[in-house]
């Protein structure tokens, strides 16, 4: 239960047989109830022959058919050595909140750090710079690869960084340089926080951001290691939580 | 007939731009007048001082364009005072805009002009000056003489700047000019937000309205949390009386009895501005015309 999007994963015996993604919208738990019903139909599966919900996500209370909850960051956890059986540290960049994870071989936290505070790192960073610049989301990191360079740019805060980059608009400085500036500071600001917790390879990457190539280049820059990123880093929650359910059914 | 603008067209977040000339003093060609020139992130600032009295100001909303706004901001100043560009004999650019402040003989940090300024319009009582302007917000002791001893700044955040503010008047459609009164009408002050992200501000304030909360609710629940950000930059930089706002936040009644709740200390009252009195907002610009004037007699001398 995302702040934007609301993910499913359904699991039989241990294998993912549906998912379904929609936005949290004005009512997420009506959304909680969209997404199970496409993740079911997908999966041939009605919702009396599931044997357990987890929710997980910050509005996770809202998810109405759910039989138990587990933190965002145990979800995480659980997700990330499950994709990756040496996973570490599983960083976790959503929409409005990022986080990072220490866990162990067995996907248990061991500790963990949270920035929840500040649009400057998070998904919604990306998307009011994209707004300002007046590209599209998803252009935004092909955008940045283009770049040799970033610009100048004191991109600290989602509401300085906009009116920054409408003066670097007014400069004519180039899109590209603008749209890498716009990942360096906020990979900066991941990174700052990842620095608290410590980096312990193998590093994961989840969350929707980890699918803009733009953010992972500029993180790879920053961090100087190797990154994960599954196949569909959106649903790493949701698969934590299905993991996380599938213990539960006994 | 007066056309009224349609209700979503209404600038929530427009402050009163404008100048003044105090009536009860004139200027003579000995007399040594001088300017500072504040360019902000938000505001531009101009004053003109006769022999370091305070004799006319302007304040404007800052362009896209630094030395242009510097430029309107001097000449508005100017307006009806019978005063030339040549007839000021030192001109101070301040402000973030300082560099671009083309008619400068000097740039001043604002740090350094506010102090000034805060020292001239409170008198030498004054120890601690919180500056709250467009994008940051600085903590600043001075000494007896507005000479500044330290100082801590928050330029990374734009909560509880003006900036931020602006962004609250528009999304919760009160005039920026109204929202302190505004965040003042609850009748018992609601625990501040713990999240006070003004990018996250929309999806916040919209969840906490539609729970039910009235719009001074939040208002007063996001001003508190402002107000407890300031009164730590302020501890953190050590509180020492007497303890005054400049900047243009200290227009806002909310944060202004709000940080003095938060610490327990009163602030030296603002003049009042709308009555002929000194603006706070103008404390930089009036700063920097006073080190003109102490920059200028020093260049007499040599």
């Amino acid at each position: 239960m995302g702040t934007q999007s609301v993910k499913v994963v359904i699991l039989k015996d241990g294998h993912v047989v549906g998912r379904a993604r929609t936005y949290s919208g004005f009512d997420p738990s009506k959304s909680a109830e969209e997404a199970c019903a496409e993740a079911l139909k997908k999966a041939k599966l009605t919702s009396s022959e599931v044997d357990h919900v987890t929710a997980t996500g910050s509005g996770m209370e809202m998810a109405l058919t759910s039989d138990s909850t587990v933190s965002m960051m145990g979800a995480d956890a659980r997700a990330g050595v499950a994709l990756f059986s040496n996973a570490r540290t599983v960083i976790d960049v959503g929409a409005e909140e990022a986080r990072a994870v220490k866990c162990d071989d067995h996907g248990i936290m061991v500790d963990f750090v949270v920035n929840e505070r500040c649009a400057a790192g998070a998904g919604a960073f990306i998307e009011a710079m994209a707004r300002a610049l007046e590209v599209k989301l998803e252009e935004m990191g092909p955008l940045s690869l283009k770049a040799e360079r970033a610009s100048p740019i004191n991109a600290s805060c989602v509401i300085f960084g906009e009116s920054d980059v409408v003066t670097l608009i007014h400069r004519q400085e180039s899109k590209p340089e603008i749209a890498r500036a716009v990942f360096d500071a906020m990979s900066d600001r991941v990174s700052s926080m990842l620095f608290r917790l410590g980096l312990t390879p193998d590093v994961v990457l989840v969350g929707g951001v980890a699918m803009d190539v733009g953010f992972v280049a500029s993180l790879k820059r920053k961090l100087g290691v190797e990154i994960l990123i599954p196949e569909h880093p959106e649903f790493a929650g949701a698969l934590g939580a299905a993991l996380v359910a599938a213990g539960r059914v006994r | 007939m007066k056309e009224t603008p349609a209700k979503d067209d209404v600038e929530y977040w427009r402050w009163q731009e404008y100048h003044r000339v105090l009536s009860d003093k004139t200027w003579k060609d000995k007399d040594v007048i001088t300017a500072g020139v504040d360019v902000g992130s938000v505001g531009s600032k101009a004053a003109i001082m006769i022999d370091g009295e305070i004799y006319a100001w302007g304040i404007m909303r800052t362009g896209s364009n630094s030395p242009e706004s510097a430029t309107k901001a001097l000449n508005w100043a100017l307006e009806g005072t019978g005063l030339r560009h040549n007839d000021l004999k030192y001109i101070v650019g301040t402000g973030y805009g300082r560099v671009n402040v083309p008619m400068a003989n000097k740039a001043i940090t604002e740090i350094a002009c506010h102090a000034k300024g805060a020292n001239y319009i409170w008198g030498s009582s004054v120890r601690t000056v919180l500056d709250v302007g467009g994008q940051d917000i600085k903590a600043i002791r001075i000494d007896e003489t507005g000479r500044v001893v330290s100082f801590l700044m928050n330029d990374k955040c734009a909560a509880g700047t003006g900036r931020g503010m602006e962004v609250f008047a528009d999304l919760l459609k009160v005039s920026i000019e109204e929202i302190g009164d505004f965040s003042l009408k609850v009748e018992t002050e609601p625990e501040p937000v713990s999240c006070t992200c003004v990018a996250f501000a929309k999806t916040e304030a919209m969840g906490l309205l539609r729970k039910g909360w009235s719009k001074e609710k939040v208002l007063a629940a996001y001003t508190r949390a402002m107000a407890v950000r300031m009164a730590n930059l302020i501890n953190r930089v050590g509180l020492e009386k007497e303890l005054v706002i400049t900047g243009g936040q200290s227009k806002n009644v909310g944060i202004v009895t709000r940080i003095e709740n938060v610490l327990g200390v009163k602030t030296l009252p603002s003049p009042k501005w709308r009555e002929n009195g000194l603006d706070p907002m103008v404390a930089g610009a009036i700063g920097a015309a006073l080190l003109g004037k102490a920059l200028y007699d020093k260049s007499q001398k040599t």
